[in-house]
């Protein structure tokens, strides 16, 4: 009888195992005879394993990776169903890169950045089921909310522009998450919602906090990074969670999204116990579509994983000035990635042409320029795809050892702060100010401001002004707060003239909430999210008109076009205001106390309207009313009233 | 109350013809002190605005609510200049009319300063109109009262002073110079009540529908002031208070067409004003469910801000059935004094609206010397008076230390709101109680024997 059981589940899984072969084609037979071999010694687990396996068939997909030569033959299929090329082309491709820039604090800055490209269309209704480095759990997310652009960042700390300058990717602190929708969606809010839900079990994080009353519609100032030029900002959601604490189990599942994990190329260095102990930290993820070649004929998802993180090695390095990878991230890199096609580390030398800041080593003769941020920056390139890069030990620990604590930094030609003025708990006024260095000159910039409903917003009291003068906004945007339901929304575009300081001043009023809508800490405080200052920045290579040590007097008259200026966006501080509480431990008393007071007025006109007035009777005494009541007991009747 | 044929067919041969020819005489003889008094009125209420306090006071929990706070009303016009409709954000609530009207006359913001005068003015139009009716009731009726009421009633001479009393009172009480000062829209609100107040007394009972609907447009409660205008208007016009009487239906089936038709096109109006519906739930809905809990005199914002999620609907309804409640029986009881029933009903409202402040006392506390007759029964004046002026300072003491020192909690503020709503029904119910024992001495005479021929004492029974 048992072996009769056994043997049903075990034919059962044979078909099972012979239909997979079918559709998975011939790549498949290398791992078929293991599964048999199981099938044979262990009947029952095997089952079990054939329903897993037939239940997610794309588990096996995506661990088919580690063998290394293995295609997606059915999206080969789709794309193009007739011809079958002996060695197609791979349509999706991995690029992994590190940049690692000293800072002039003594602290350093580690960016990096994972991009996973593959030329699939998510959309029209077709299942896309075969993912090879694409992380299915996103494919499925995009497909199934018809998102077309999403971005969410986790960050932990806050990026001071002053001294570190403007990060590569900018992130508020906390969690912002902000996605455009494929205009076929309906209902956006409902499947934004849904969205936030199941984002929140795929990082782990409190997204499932987001709801209509922190979520915004900017108008302006998000508009999609890749092609499509919907823009239409009803399709847009924006939201941020500045209470957010990012940790390592936020952390983890990033890292799980990576095509190697955390096994092999650059994701090796990313160890959480290093990671957290930093001044600032930072994780991303976005999304969006983005041509395939300069033509644009076909499109295809761009995936680009990011991961920047300040380390305070100054302080934390006994005074000495050195770092190396060994020192910051306790690992050392012996491989790329297998299944990238390029990986690479970036070092930053600008400062250092002729080594007399820093001492690099080991010395790469490899070197690249590029225009990051408006300023033309020279970089040392590791290539790890290169077995030679790893030197003989086979591993390669770069180290940077300072000889100089001179030297300047270029300030941020943007920068911006915010702070709560007044005193006391009920009115305020949110501050913003708004620094333009640039010495002759001055640039629009698009200010966002989500205020949660309970500061209530008072636009009448907007004032814009710099250098002592009022600063018309040529732009405003602004949606009123509704309580409990939606944030007050404020977008304005402001020219900011040439070195000066612009102060955004608007008044609020503080709300009293019901004692459940506090925080579980209520005299913390409460969390209002950063001001985003979107803007263009002329780019201080424009800005260098007399230098021609470089280039040639014809080519240096007219600025640049593409050159000429950069997008820049700046996160402000999110702000820490407090409410007034009421008392949480007695809300039965006050219910009751109310209560009585309430009572009190309707009793006594009750009282004087059911009454009617009368001449009083001399009550007999006590003991004649006691006589009275024995007399009744003993059945006479009473007489004495 | 035996006498209501008699008093209504005796009443028809003597009632003032031409209210306005005492009032002329009255306005000369009184010119001189009412000038100086209204003179009085302007200088501090000018003085304040000029000072650093205006901007004080205006921000006061006590004396602006969420509803008639100017600075919410500038937000509204604010927002209507953005283009953005003031009723699409939770901040401003006063109705589209309100909204329309300022947007012509802001540059006047002062306006509310006028129109505490107008009401004073109309107060005291108001008292005077009063102050002849019951001289012609003293006339009519001194016979029918035992002899040892006299003194109960007052005579011409003591009545003579009530419409300066009347005017002094609301004039000068701080509370209508806080809110006059604060620019609280509660001045415009209490002006739509006096000018229903003294159409009606006037008998006009078009205009006493139009501005009774007015003041219910701005606020839903004035609905509870419908009773006593339908009271008072059949009492000039001698319809006897008797559902089998068809006069009766069809006269209240006219006052309500013409109140109902006046609210329908105010309605519509607001609606044509804005193109859409959105200032219903943000005025009335607003009203009704007290979604903002910004602290106030009144007895529902800690009430909400610490009740039980599930609870809060059945006390919501039974807070603002309260309000309402009260009509009908008042109605029944004091269906012969429908001024009284005016006073005791803006008193109910003031006390129990879901966003009372200090104007809205003021405009009931403007009655007071009205019943200056009632004094001799009063049994607790002095504890009243005691308890109102000492939270009238703690209020701003505590909000002090809740809200800036930090030193004190909310509990302390709302011990204070509860005390002083506890006065403000002691003292409602004292003038109830007062007005009705005299009621029962004009009746039964003043000084009432035992059957033994000691002296008795009353008593509700």
């Amino acid at each position: 009888m048992a072996a009769h059981r056994c043997c049903f589940p075990v034919w059962l899984f044979i078909l099972c195992s012979f239909s997979l072969f079918i559709i998975a084609g011939s790549q498949e037979t290398t791992v078929a005879p293991e599964q048999h071999a199981s099938v044979l010694d262990n009947p029952q687990t095997a089952a079990e394993t054939a329903e897993q396996t037939a239940g997610e068939s794309g588990g096996v997909e995506e661990r088919r990776w580690e063998g290394t030569e293995v295609r997606d033959a059915a999206a080969q299929k789709q794309a193009e169903p007739a011809v079958l090329q002996p060695t197609p082309q791979p349509k999706d491709d991995f690029q992994e890169e590190l940049v690692v820039r000293p800072l002039h604090s003594g602290d350093i800055y580690a960016s990096f950045q994972f991009r996973t490209l593959w030329e699939t269309d998510f959309m029209r209704g077709n299942k896309v089921s075969h993912y090879r480095l694409f992380p299915k759990s996103l494919g499925q997310v995009i497909s199934k909310f018809s998102v077309r652009e999403l971005h969410i960042s986790f960050t932990q700390g806050y990026w001071r522009t002053m001294q570190w300058g403007q990060p590569y990717l900018p992130s508020p602190p906390g969690a912002e998450l902000w996605v455009w929708f494929q205009d076929s969606v309906t209902d956006v809010d409902a499947t934004w919602k849904e969205l936030t839900n199941v984002l929140s079990g795929i990082f782990c994080a409190s997204l499932n906090f987001i709801d209509s009353t922190n979520t915004v519609q900017p108008s302006a100032s998000f508009k999609p990074l890749g092609i499509g030029n919907v823009t239409d900002h009803r399709f847009l959601r924006y939201a941020t969670l500045p209470r957010e604490i990012v940790c390592t189990e936020n952390l983890t599942p990033w890292k799980k999204l990576l095509p190697c994990g955390s096994k092999a190329g650059l994701a090796v260095l990313l160890k959480s116990e290093k990671l957290f102990h930093s001044s600032f930290h930072s994780q991303a993820v976005h999304i969006r579509p983005v041509c395939q070649d300069w033509q644009c004929k076909t499109t295809s998802w761009e995936l680009r994983q990011t991961l920047n993180v300040v380390f305070d090695l100054h302080n934390s390095g006994q005074g000495k000035r050195e770092w190396s990878l060994f020192k910051m991230f306790s690992r050392t890199l012996t491989e790329a990635c297998p299944l990238a096609s390029s990986s690479k580390i970036y070092i930053d030398i600008t400062d250092n042409p002729e080594g007399e800041q820093f001492e690099l080593s080991p010395a790469t003769s490899l070197l690249s320029q590029a225009m990051v941020l408006g300023d033309r920056r020279t970089f040392s390139v590791y290539d790890l795809t290169q077995q030679d890069t790893f030197g003989s030990v086979r591993s390669l620990n770069l180290l940077i050892r300072w000889k100089s604590t001179e030297g300047d930094m270029l300030r941020p030609l943007l920068h911006a702060e915010r702070y709560v003025a007044g005193y006391g708990l009920q009115t305020g006024e949110i501050h913003t100010l708004m620094y333009n260095h640039h010495p002759y000159r001055s640039f629009p910039v698009l200010l966002l401001d989500s205020v949660p409903w309970y500061l209530r917003l008072y636009i009448h009291t907007l004032t814009v002004t710099s250098k002592g003068k009022d600063n018309k906004p040529s732009y405003i945007h602004y949606q009123p707060s509704k309580d409990r339901v939606r944030p007050h929304l404020l977008e304005m575009l402001v020219q900011l003239p040439p070195n000066s300081v612009t102060e955004v001043t608007v008044q609020f009023e503080r709300a009293l909430l019901k004692w459940t809508e506090y925080t579980p800490d209520p005299n913390h405080g409460f969390y209002v999210g950063s001001s985003v200052i979107s803007s263009l920045v002329p780019s201080t290579v424009a800005m260098d008109t007399n230098s021609t040590r470089e280039r040639p007097l014809f080519s240096s008259f007219f600025p640049c076009k593409e050159e000429s200026s950069y997008f820049v966006r700046v996160y402000t501080e999110p702000l820490l205001v407090n409410l007034p509480t009421p008392d949480f431990s007695m809300p039965y008393n006050v219910i009751c106390l109310t209560c009585t007071v309430v009572a009190v007025g309707y009793g006594s006109l009750y009282n004087l309207l059911t009454r009617s007035f009368q001449i009083e009777e001399p009550s007999p005494g006590l003991a004649k009313r006691i006589a009275n009541v024995i007399r009744k007991m003993r059945g006479f009747p009473g007489t004495m009233g | 109350m035996s006498g209501l044929p008699g008093f209504l067919i005796d009443d028809r041969l003597h009632f003032p013809s031409c209210p306005s020819q005492g009032g002329q005489r009255f306005l000369v003889e009184m010119a001189a002190p009412l000038t100086l008094l209204l003179v009085l009125a302007v200088t501090i209420r000018a003085a304040l605005f000029r000072s650093s306090l205006a901007e004080l006071i205006a921000e006061r929990v006590e004396v602006v609510s969420p509803i008639t706070a100017w600075k919410r009303v500038v937000e509204g016009l604010a927002l209507l200049d953005l283009g953005v409709s003031p009723y699409s954000g939770d901040v401003f609530h006063e109705t589209p009319l309100i909204i329309y009207l300022f947007h012509f006359v802001v540059d006047y913001a002062e306006i509310t300063f006028m129109l505490d005068i107008k009401t004073t003015l109309t107060f005291t139009d108001l008292s005077l109109m009063l102050f002849q009716f019951r001289k012609q009731k003293f006339a009519l009726e001194a016979d029918r009262y035992p002899l040892d009421c006299l003194e109960l009633i007052r005579s011409p001479k003591e009545m003579y002073y009530i419409p300066l009393k009347v005017a002094m009172f609301y004039l000068l009480n701080p509370f209508t110079i806080l809110s006059c000062v604060a620019k609280s829209t509660c001045g415009l609100n209490n002006a739509v009540v006096a000018l229903f107040i003294f159409s009606t007394i006037k008998g006009n009972t078009l205009l006493s529908a139009i501005f009774l609907c007015l003041a219910t447009y701005q606020s839903i409660y004035p609905l509870t002031l419908c009773a006593p205008a339908m009271l008072y208007l059949m009492q000039r016009q001698y319809i006897p208070v008797n559902f089998r009487r068809a006069s009766f239906w069809w006269f209240i089936a006219q006052y309500l067409f013409m109140y109902l038709g006046s609210l329908f096109v105010l309605i519509c109006l607001s609606f044509f004003l804005l193109g859409s519906w959105d200032y219903m739930p943000s005025v009335y809905g607003f009203i009704l469910s007290v979604p903002d809990l910004t602290p106030n005199i009144g007895l529902f914002w800690y009430f909400f801000a610490e009740m039980f999620e599930h609870f809060r609907l059945f006390f919501l309804c039974v807070f603002q059935i309260n309000v309402f409640f009260y009509t009908i029986p008042l109605s029944v009881k004091l269906k012969e004094h429908p001024v009284f029933l005016i006073f005791m009903q803006l008193a109910v409202i003031s006390i129990f609206k879901s966003y009372p402040t200090v104007g809205d006392i003021a405009l009931y506390m403007a009655f007071l010397p009205v019943w200056s007759h009632l004094y001799r029964f009063l049994r607790n004046t002095f504890l009243v008076s005691c308890v109102l002026l000492a939270c009238s300072t703690l209020f701003p003491v505590l909000w002090h230390l809740w809200i800036y020192a930090g030193s004190a909690n909310s509990n302390f503020y709302y011990a204070i709101t509860l005390l002083f709503n506890v006065a403000q029904i002691l003292l409602v119910s004292d003038y109830f109680y007062a007005f009705l024992r005299r009621e029962h001495h004009l009746t039964y005479g003043l000084y009432l024997k035992r059957k033994d021929g000691s002296e008795a004492t009353l008593v509700l029974k």
